[in-house]
């Protein structure tokens, strides 16, 4: 009846495990009490669970980012903790293998369920508005990515409390995650957590290559394009290259472990190299997939708050191309040690090298975009010029390791794991930060409060130096990542330094969890009645109102210059009411995602426990569930004109209400 | 005056940073090398340090001084909200990087070629051989000119070059001594090989670097770097040892264990280390015959990559060996 799976497999009797879960589940217990209480399952389930509407879907993409943040930042805490004590005599308070566990599961988490979601999420809540569109090509697909990202992330959930994760590393480490080597279930959780939001992020990035290519407003050609854009457009051609390598290679695991067979095994003629090369080749591109809208998010924020054109659009835009397809090129330096012959780390050493130069140019790009601008510091501003100081020491250090003899004696050590958190903190999560500061306004109506949001910067950013640059000298040092416990002393005081960063670190979450707070309490005070949230938005996201209407545009606007907007408002004609309004049909709710989303993760989880029933049946319900609403006709509901002239006249109101009383101060 | 007390503090956070940094120069291992080809190492590492920073110090100065000349209090700074492009700028952002990484492509190319762990030393001095197996989670170290093994403890005499080939009889690895140079990882069924060499004398650590399941943190061994003299002793010691490394010896030694405590043998199985690779080519059939292969094999010339066990499947069967370079089967190959 349920496989594997026994009492036993609950790991009741490990205190810092179960206080985990108990703290999550209360967690989530009080949440669930907390919305019977209010009677808000019913507009939970139609107005948030089941929407189609590209801006829900994006919050709720967000959430889960930021939900799984914290998770995956506990990781970190206690990776950091481990490391600060277990020295010589002292084995600190994890044993190796729940210590072996985390590290798989904080990466796992961070890249897989937090960059992706976070990445996928803004690109939900600001193309459609970016281009002048009113939803997604596919705004049902839109649906079930998001909810096989969270079919994923919840069996990674489960995995905390019934079984155990992966210790084989969130890259899946060859031949250790085979059956003779790790019996368990740690590295079928993994697997299909990995697998399915997988799935989840190709369907994504297929949704969102056809809304850019075929949905942009009339007039709107690539090169009129938003950076933001074309950096999403760049990431969904790399989701779509390269996703079906991952998911190919996790098949071939899954016979593996499975079927028995020997792909990645030592014997038999399995081999382990053949699995690093695959997983990179996902992996590489994965790394310009979550870095890339970032890089398109500095560009809107440095251009808006420079108050001047973005310099350089042309060389941005090649710069972005160039990455996309280097980015292909670069995969085997992630493991020059493993014995290539000399010209093959060469031709990858220096197609890694090559990157620099258009990462460089953009760099340079953005800094003389705030050169003769007028510059207003806002949050998101501080994490552009964070981003901008931090990220460059990260992009010497990467360059430095696509040298393959200097990667000889660098690789696998902790400069490595500061190199690529160097990397991925500034140049990444950064970005999402000042993209979720800055668009905020946009999607609530309201602006974040801007003290909590500097002090997180500066939680963030001190801290991540202070946790991080040790990890470089520590690598001088010789230091191996993933170490439980180690011998050598003079180690020690460079690890208590990075555990006190990962503190300020924690001050900076705080400050996260402050800021939201603060400025939902505050919220009438900082309410955006304009819908150009900052007053010098350049870009048609800053049109509508905030929050924009369900369709996004009553008229879609035509498109003669690269900043419509600033053009618009300079030319006089930002805000015209039309003549006449015509109806608007929009995608009604449907609840095939979250049932899917549902019946993939019984699937997970039968798949785990090898409860073959569960297996088949959830599979079936999948395949039901897709063939009965791809048989619905009646997906659309209309807007009439009258209620879209009803909606527009009362924008218009309070916005000459905002004008008047701006013009008054 | 809030400011400014923020980058006083965070200067303060830089200068100590600093000190500590510049005081513990002495335990970066890794550029305080021990050897020619660590000490070529960690001298490109300076060198594209230098490169970079021809880059990245105007990122530095530009951050800084754009943001105060032209923070939005400012007034009497220009102002050019249309000024979006500059050939001769554009010019400048391209060609630089394009020239600096021209430059460490170069360096690239050369010291590649020059740093090749799988390249033999430059030396007068016989190179001594040494055999290198990990296991879960202990190394074996055999000496195979001299007939003996160690356990989790590695003994060669200083300017001596240090021929190693390393093979895994368990998950993957990474054989590591940072202070003597480069890495290599470590497969089962498959050789690699790595060329060190130690110019001075002391006891250097030793690691896995390749996380490699739960006893991976113990995989950590001294590494002795001798006189000449004090190694011939150590050897005549080991000879000395009551402890044999026997097929069954190293069956029981295999076994899933840490902390193996330091043990010298007096003698090994014959090709032992064929042997550990064997096990994982079975599948392969009549072991006997491929044993006899892997031996052949030894004495043969221009062998080379780990990439290609592939080829050795394909080849199953006649076994033929692939006269010229480049790839042959599996794991062999002496130099050049």
């Amino acid at each position: 009846m349920f496989g594997k799976l026994t009492l036993s497999d609950i790991p009741y009797n490990d205190p810092i495990i179960m206080g985990a879960v108990v703290s999550a589940s209360l967690a989530g217990l009080a949440i669930i009490i907390l919305i019977t209480y209010l009677k808000k399952w019913s507009y939970l389930w139609h107005e948030w669970l089941t929407s189609v509407d590209h801006k829900r879907i994006g919050v709720m993409y967000i959430i889960l980012a930021l939900v799984m943040m914290l998770r995956g930042f506990a990781d970190a805490i206690m990776m950091r903790g481990q490391q600060a004590m277990a020295a010589g005599a002292d084995h600190g308070y994890l044993t190796p293998h729940h210590y072996d566990q985390i590290f798989g599961s904080h990466g796992t988490i961070m890249i897989i369920f937090v960059a992706m979601p976070f990445v996928i999420g803004l690109m939900n809540l600001v193309i459609p508005h970016q281009i002048g569109a009113r939803d997604l090509a596919f705004p049902v697909l839109n649906s079930v990515s998001f909810w096989l990202t969270v079919a994923g992330a919840g069996l990674i959930m489960i995995s905390l409390g019934v079984g155990e994760f992966t210790n084989a590393g969130w890259f899946g480490i060859a031949p250790l995650f085979e059956k003779t080597y790790n019996p368990g279930v740690g590295v079928d959780y993994w697997m299909w957590a990995f697998q399915i939001a997988g799935v989840g992020s190709l369907l994504s990035g297929v949704n969102f290559l056809v809304t850019i290519v075929k949905m942009r407003a009339p007039g709107m050609t690539f090169m009129k394009m938003p950076l933001f854009t074309w950096t999403t457009l760049t990431t969904n051609v790399l989701m779509i290259l390269s996703f079906p390598v991952i998911t190919g290679a996790l098949f071939l695991l899954t016979l593996d472990r499975y079927l028995g067979m020997h792909f990645f095994t030592n014997d038999m003629g399995g081999n382990m190299m053949m699995w690093n090369n695959l997983f990179w080749m996902w992996g590489h591109p994965e790394v310009y997939i979550v870095i890339l809208p970032s890089f398109g998010v500095f560009s809107e924020v440095v251009a808006t708050f420079s108050k001047k054109k973005l310099f350089g659009y042309v060389s941005l835009v090649w710069a972005t191309a160039a990455i996309m397809i280097l980015s292909f090129t670069v995969w085997l330096h992630h493991f020059f040690t493993m014995g290539n012959t000399v010209n093959v780390n060469i031709f990858f050493g220096v197609a890694t090298m090559l990157i620099a130069i258009p990462t460089g140019v953009k760099v340079y790009d953005w800094l003389f975009t705030m050169y003769r601008g007028r510059i207003t510091f806002t949050t998101p501003m501080y994490w552009v010029l964070g981003f901008l100081t931090i990220f460059v020491i990260g992009g010497m250090t990467g360059v430095l390791m696509a040298i393959p003899p200097a990667d000889f004696v660098v690789h696998n050590s902790l400069f490595l794991i500061a190199h690529f958190h160097n990397m991925l903190i500034p140049g990444a999560l950064f970005g999402y930060f000042a993209g979720f500061a800055y668009w905020f306004p946009k999607v609530f109506g309201f602006k974040l409060d801007e003290k909590w949001g500097k002090r997180a910067f500066w939680g963030w950013a001190i801290g991540f130096l202070v946790a991080f640059m040790p990890l470089y000298v520590l690598g001088f040092m010789g230091m191996p990542r993933r170490m439980a416990h180690y011998d050598t002393m003079a180690w020690q005081p460079w690890l208590i330094a990075a555990a006190v960063g990962a503190l300020i670190i924690g001050l900076g979450v705080l400050s996260q969890g402050m800021q939201i707070y603060v400025s939902i309490r505050d919220r009438k005070k900082n309410a955006d009645l304009t819908g150009d949230s900052w007053g010098d938005g350049r870009t048609l996201e800053w049109l509508s109102s905030s929050p924009p209407p369900v369709y996004n545009f009553a008229i879609i606007p035509k498109v003669d210059e690269l900043d419509e907007f600033w053009a618009m408002k300079e030319n006089g004609t930002a805000y015209q009411q039309p003549a006449e309004y015509h109806d608007i049909h929009m995608p009604k709710n449907v609840m095939r995602g979250p049932i899917i989303g549902g019946l993939v993760l019984a699937f997970g989880f039968a798949m785990v426990w090898y409860i073959w029933w569960l297996a088949i049946a959830s599979i079936i319900g999948v395949i039901v569930t897709v063939i009965v609403g791809s048989s619905h006709d009646d997906e659309e509901y209309i807007i009439p004109a009258a209620e879209v002239k009803r909606i527009e006249d009362e924008r218009f109101a309070q916005l000459a209400a905002a004008m008047e009383e701006k013009k008054n101060n | 005056m809030m400011k400014k007390n923020r980058y006083k503090f965070l200067m303060g956070v830089v200068l100590l940073l600093a000190t500590v940094f510049l005081s513990s120069c002495s335990n970066m291992v890794v550029l305080d090398s021990k050897g020619p080809i660590g000490n070529e190492e960690a001298f490109l590492i300076k060198i594209a340090f230098v490169l970079m920073l021809i880059v990245v110090l105007p990122v530095f100065v530009m951050v800084i001084w754009f943001s105060v000349r032209y923070r939005a209090s400012n007034e009497k700074a220009t102002y050019k909200p249309n000024w979006a492009h500059s050939t001769k700028i554009e010019w400048v952002i391209w060609m630089v990087p394009i020239a600096i990484v021209a430059a460490l492509s170069y360096l690239t190319w050369v010291k590649t070629h020059e740093l090749d762990p799988y390249k033999p030393l430059d030396s007068d001095v016989k190179p001594i051989r040494i055999e290198v197996v990990s296991t879960d989670w202990n190394w074996l170290f055999i000496y195979p000119d001299y007939n003996i093994a160690v356990v989790n403890h590695l003994v060669f005499p200083v300017n001596t070059p240090l021929n190693f080939k390393l093979t895994s009889a368990s998950v993957m690895t990474s054989f590591f001594i940072p202070q003597l140079g480069s890495q290599i990882y470590v497969m089962a069924g498959m050789q690699t090989k790595l060329h060190l060499l130690a110019d001075h004398e002391g006891t250097y650590l030793g690691q896995n670097i390749e996380y490699s399941g739960n006893g991976y943190e113990t995989m950590h061994f001294d590494a002795v770097a001798t006189s000449q003299d004090a190694f011939e002793d150590w050897v005549e010691k080991a000879k000395q040892s009551p402890d044999q490394m026997s097929l069954a010896t190293f069956k029981e030694f295999s076994e899933p264990n840490t902390n193996f405590p330091v043990t010298t043998y007096s003698s090994v199985a014959p090709k032992l280390f064929n042997h550990i690779m064997m096990q994982f080519m079975g599948w392969m059939g009549g072991s006997d015959h491929e044993m006899k292969m892997m031996n052949d094999m030894d004495d043969m010339h221009h062998m080379h990559s780990t990439q290609d066990t592939m080829k050795m499947h394909e080849e199953h069967g006649s076994m033929t060996m692939p006269s010229d370079s480049g790839h042959v089967h599996t794991k062999t190959m002496e130099d050049k």
